[in-house]
């Protein structure tokens, strides 16, 4: 139980949540928002926003331009995309080339509505199971242009050269992912990021070579610049020799994906970071439903205090193995103790929980409820290991298949895990336990994937718009395609088309130099620290709140206590930061302090956000509302909108704007993977 | 089970490309062998930044071995001592208490070092970028069925599409030479039926940018196979070979 009186007393002594108290209150002024979604049916809308869209013809669009920051699925498909239609192109990434963007870590497959199996997939069943995989939090018009646009994907990437895995007959092969009862996922062995990736790539080299988009690596984005009430810039970092960057353009496009190493250990990339996202949030465009982060099941779980990085095993693996964890504690301890082995636990001392407890998906339930059920056995005291991991268990596919097609579906994930953990997987079973890996909340975008700042779009993971409160298995290839390939080109025109009198900006207008002045001061701020702290070490600490107090299972308490930490996490990177080295020179630690620094303006806002949504729906799981059997209580009266925060100050208070949710081709119904 | 070691660590340090570099010595205790090699460096970086040093710059990104952002030249192997994995997905469980290990750049003209232990591989986009793609715009694909491909081809174009880039090939050759890395991508192409229009416009394209660049000539030599991390084979430059002579020929 709760015990209000003392929360009440943190509640006082916690500035955010004075601030928080407010909102809850209704003190804050009300703003309204405009997610432009077209008229008529669902099925239609896209249709017809594409027969009645302005366009922007040839001759024009050789005269604007546009900067896309990232080169992931979203962001390289989107640059060539935009580059082949004749606009020009200026494209950013932080690594030393478009090709390493973490899309490429992405093993199992992508998402389309073929139908190439005949077991009853259609465009309506992918929005359907989206919309529901998501728990009714997500928009209902951009989910069903994305299922409707995802076949066209397909059909552009084999045109690319992507080799996708095929059947004997020489057609292409699919194979079942959680959350779906057909089988619609296109894969590329379990490098299906990499090849997408790699043809998004290929296409923007082709548009590279023509001189049509223009290509700048090592350079970090640090700051949007507004001219008017648009977006008409950026600066940058160039991240081998310090210097600060001008850019210059008609239009901005974010595509840096998510913000989930704010866990400090995540599957994320070592530079993945939410910098453009807060950077955007500074200059007025909405963040929204922060709190939903997916926590994926399948993980390599954590070996040391050392570690940097946590690695997935693709979900396809769920296909074929058993999740189990021992039925008796006395197992689990022997187990823990190092007395007993898997492989001594006869099949009927064994809880396969999840079959147990969702029947009808059993080991393919969705991420969100794998990762809870792993860690109510693991908190009850039947975790395995380090008491943090439960067993994926392939004896049973091995049985049944026998190990030469066990081998070839899954080889490349059990020689990877082998590697890492020295055990191998074909004798004993896998050990995995969840790890933040993909955030569904971002930067809020209308029906035309604009931020509530004119000229400035965010697309791919950066976004919140597709997943709702939690992301099906190989959607996000699909969402990051989508909109670089087929929904941004278009409605980027429509933004564009009268824009096609304004001159190419050039980086003298005053606002470039004060945004210039304040990056150059930021960075100096954070060089004079000179504490004792490297930007590391702050960030283990700060994912350590986040996973203990912000992670899979959060309480009111565990927020407010949340944010409390996160502020002396704060004022501890702001009184004790050392980062050593000089700003006008290559220097990885000023990188991290940056990307840290922002990093803490996104986990205070994600606490905030979870102490805002008194529910429990997919990922979000508030353990105050849940059922008798230990489900997501979702609060559709209450919460079905998507919480859009804008930032007033450093120091304010953020405001709450609600753009509620409409369900018109989908009765709302209580998420049920038992039956 | 896991245990803790000492290792001692020479390793290339150098400010720019036209600065001299020198090997420095470095000692590190309490190595979890459960670690990788680079949480090792990351560890080393965090002692050195307790010193208030400059840590030791290193290219790093995904640590799951797929990215191609990692490099290490480890005790005279790129990637390290363990065939078919990058540096990123080397465990210290390899390593024994007491070892020197011994960690340079890429070495290559191609690759100029940036600093330390971090170099330019930018020679590898250009290459990619002089005809490394299907010429084709996003839009008017046909059915991704139409044109069935067999499991054999799909399987081999996939193998050579596995290439990352990370530039070991060119590390490992003593000819500083890219034929792996361009043959991957020309053989991958050359197989499937989407890379015919262009075949032979794109294994002269990609071959003149490569030897613009100065990347040294192959010699059969196969170090470049045998230090792969994807393990992609040889089979792919007599490939490259073949289709360059057809290319030619049919000038």
């Amino acid at each position: 139980m709760i015990d209000m009186k003392k929360l009440e007393g943190m509640i006082d002594s916690s500035p955010i949540m004075k601030d928080f108290a407010d909102i809850e209150t209704g003190n804050m002024p009300e703003y309204t928002i405009d997610s432009k979604i077209p008229e008529g049916p669902v099925a239609e809308k896209w249709t017809n926003y594409k027969a009645h869209q302005k366009l922007v013809n040839p001759a024009n669009k050789r005269n604007l331009d546009i900067i896309v920051v990232g080169t992931g699925l979203a962001g390289a498909s989107a640059a060539s995309t935009l580059g082949e239609m004749g606009f020009n192109v200026y494209n950013f990434c932080i690594q030393d080339s478009p090709r390493r963007a973490h899309s490429i870590a992405a093993q199992g497959g992508i998402n389309a509505a073929k139908n190439y199996q005949n077991d009853g997939d259609s465009v309506y069943r992918l929005f359907y199971d989206t919309v529901k995989g998501g728990d009714f939090r997500s928009r209902e018009a951009n989910v069903y242009r994305l299922a409707e646009v995802s076949n066209n994907i397909i059909d552009q990437c084999v045109a690319q050269g992507v080799p996708f895995a095929r059947e004997y007959g020489g057609l292409l092969a699919n194979r079942s992912f959680g959350g779906a009862q057909v089988s619609r996922t296109f894969y590329a062995k379990g490098q299906t990021g990499q090849q997408l990736l790699l043809g998004a790539y290929a296409s923007l080299n082709r548009q590279i070579n023509k001189g049509q988009v223009r290509s700048f690596n090592r350079r970090e984005m640090l700051d949007v610049v507004i001219i008017d009430g648009r977006a008409r810039g950026i600066i940058v970092r160039n991240l081998v020799t310090g210097e600060i960057e001008r850019y210059a353009a008609h239009a901005v496009v974010l595509a840096t994906g998510g913000y989930g190493r704010a866990f400090f250990l995540s599957t994320n990339a070592m530079g993945c970071n939410g910098s453009a996202a807060v950077q955007a949030f500074k200059k007025g465009a909405y963040l929204a439903n922060l709190a939903f982060t997916q926590i994926h099941p399948t993980c390599i779980p954590v070996h040391g205090e050392d570690q940097s990085k946590l690695t997935l095993m693709s979900e396809s693996l769920r296909n074929d193995g058993r999740i189990w964890v021992p039925k008796k504690k006395e197992d689990a301890e022997a187990i823990r103790a190092g007395k007993l082995k898997p492989t001594d636990i006869p099949d009927e001392d064994r809880d396969f929980y999840l079959e147990r407890r969702y029947p009808a998906f059993g080991n393919l339930c969705p991420r969100d409820i794998a990762s809870r059920a792993a860690k109510e056995r693991c908190d009850a005291g039947y975790g395995v290991g380090t008491g943090n991991a439960v067993y994926l268990d392939f004896k049973y596919a091995i049985e049944r298949l026998g190990e030469d097609v066990v081998r070839d579906r899954y080889g490349n994930l059990f020689d990877m895990y082998q590697m890492i953990s020295d055990d191998n997987p074909y004798h004993t079973p896998m050990m995995i336990f969840p790890a933040s890996h993909y955030t569904m909340g971002g930067i809020w975008v209308d029906y035309e994937l604009q931020t509530s700042v004119k000229g400035l779009f965010a697309i791919g993971e950066c976004n919140f718009s597709d997943h709702g409160a939690n992301r099906l298995g190989a959607s996000a290839l699909m969402q990051g395609l989508a909109d670089g390939y087929f929904v941004l080109p278009y409605t980027m025109q429509n933004y564009l088309s009268d824009q096609i009198k304004v001159p190419h900006f050039t980086t003298d207008h005053p606002e470039f130099d004060k945004a210039e002045k304040a990056v150059r001061e930021r960075i100096e701020k954070l060089m004079n620290i000179k504490g004792t702290k490297s930007p590391d070490e702050i960030h283990k600490r700060l994912g350590h709140v986040m996973w203990n107090l912000v992670g899979m299972g959060r309480t009111l308490q565990s927020l407010v206590k949340a944010t409390e930490e996160i502020e002396e996490v704060r004022k501890e990177f702001y009184t004790d930061l050392r980062v050593v080295g000089s700003a006008d020179d290559l220097n990885t630690e000023l990188e991290k302090a940056l990307r840290l620094e922002d990093f803490l303006v996104i986990a205070k806002m994600m606490a905030i956000d979870a102490l805002n949504r008194n529910e429990s729906c997919g990922a979000h799981f508030r353990e105050e509302y849940q059922t008798a059997d230990g489900e997501a209580a979702r609060n559709d009266k209450d919460y079905m909108y998507v919480s859009c925060w804008k930032y007033t100050g450093d120091t304010e208070k953020p405001i709450l704007i609600k753009e509620p949710l409409k369900y018109e081709a989908i009765q709302v119904q209580t998420r049920n993977y038992k039956s | 089970m896991e245990h803790t070691i000492s290792v001692n660590l020479k390793i290339w340090r150098q400010r720019g490309p036209k600065e001299k570099g020198q090997f420095v010595n470095y000692h590190l205790d309490n190595v979890s062998t459960g670690s990788s090699f680079l949480e090792m460096l990351d560890m080393l970086n965090q002692q050195l930044v307790e010193r208030n040093e400059e840590p030791v710059v290193f290219d790093s990104d995904c640590r799951e071995g797929i990215c191609g952002m990692c490099s290490l030249y480890i005790n005279g192997h790129p990637h390290g001592p363990v065939q078919g994995i990058t540096t990123c997905q080397l465990h210290m469980r390899k390593f024994n208490d007491g070892d020197t290990i011994t960690i340079e750049p890429w070495r290559s003209a191609a690759f100029p070092v940036i600093r330390d232990l971090m170099v330019n591989r930018n020679a590898f986009d250009q290459i990619q970028q002089a005809g490394g793609y299907v010429s084709f715009n996003c839009g008017g694909a046909p059915d991704a069925n139409d044109t069935p491909i067999s499991k054999e081809v799909a399987d081999v174009a996939m193998d050579s599409a596995t290439c990352i880039g990370c530039g070991a090939c060119v590390a490992a050759c003593k000819n500083g030479s890219a034929m792996l890395f361009v043959s991957a991508k020309v053989s991958q192409f050359a197989l499937l039926p989407q890379g015919q229009v262009e075949r032979k416009r794109r294994a002269r394209a990609m071959v003149a940018k490569m030897d613009e660049l100065g990347f040294g000539n192959c010699t059969n030599t196969g170090a470049c196979a045998a230090e792969c991390p994807k393990n992609i084979p040889l089979s792919n430059i007599a490939r490259l070979n073949r289709e360059f002579i057809n290319a030619k020929c049919a000038e």
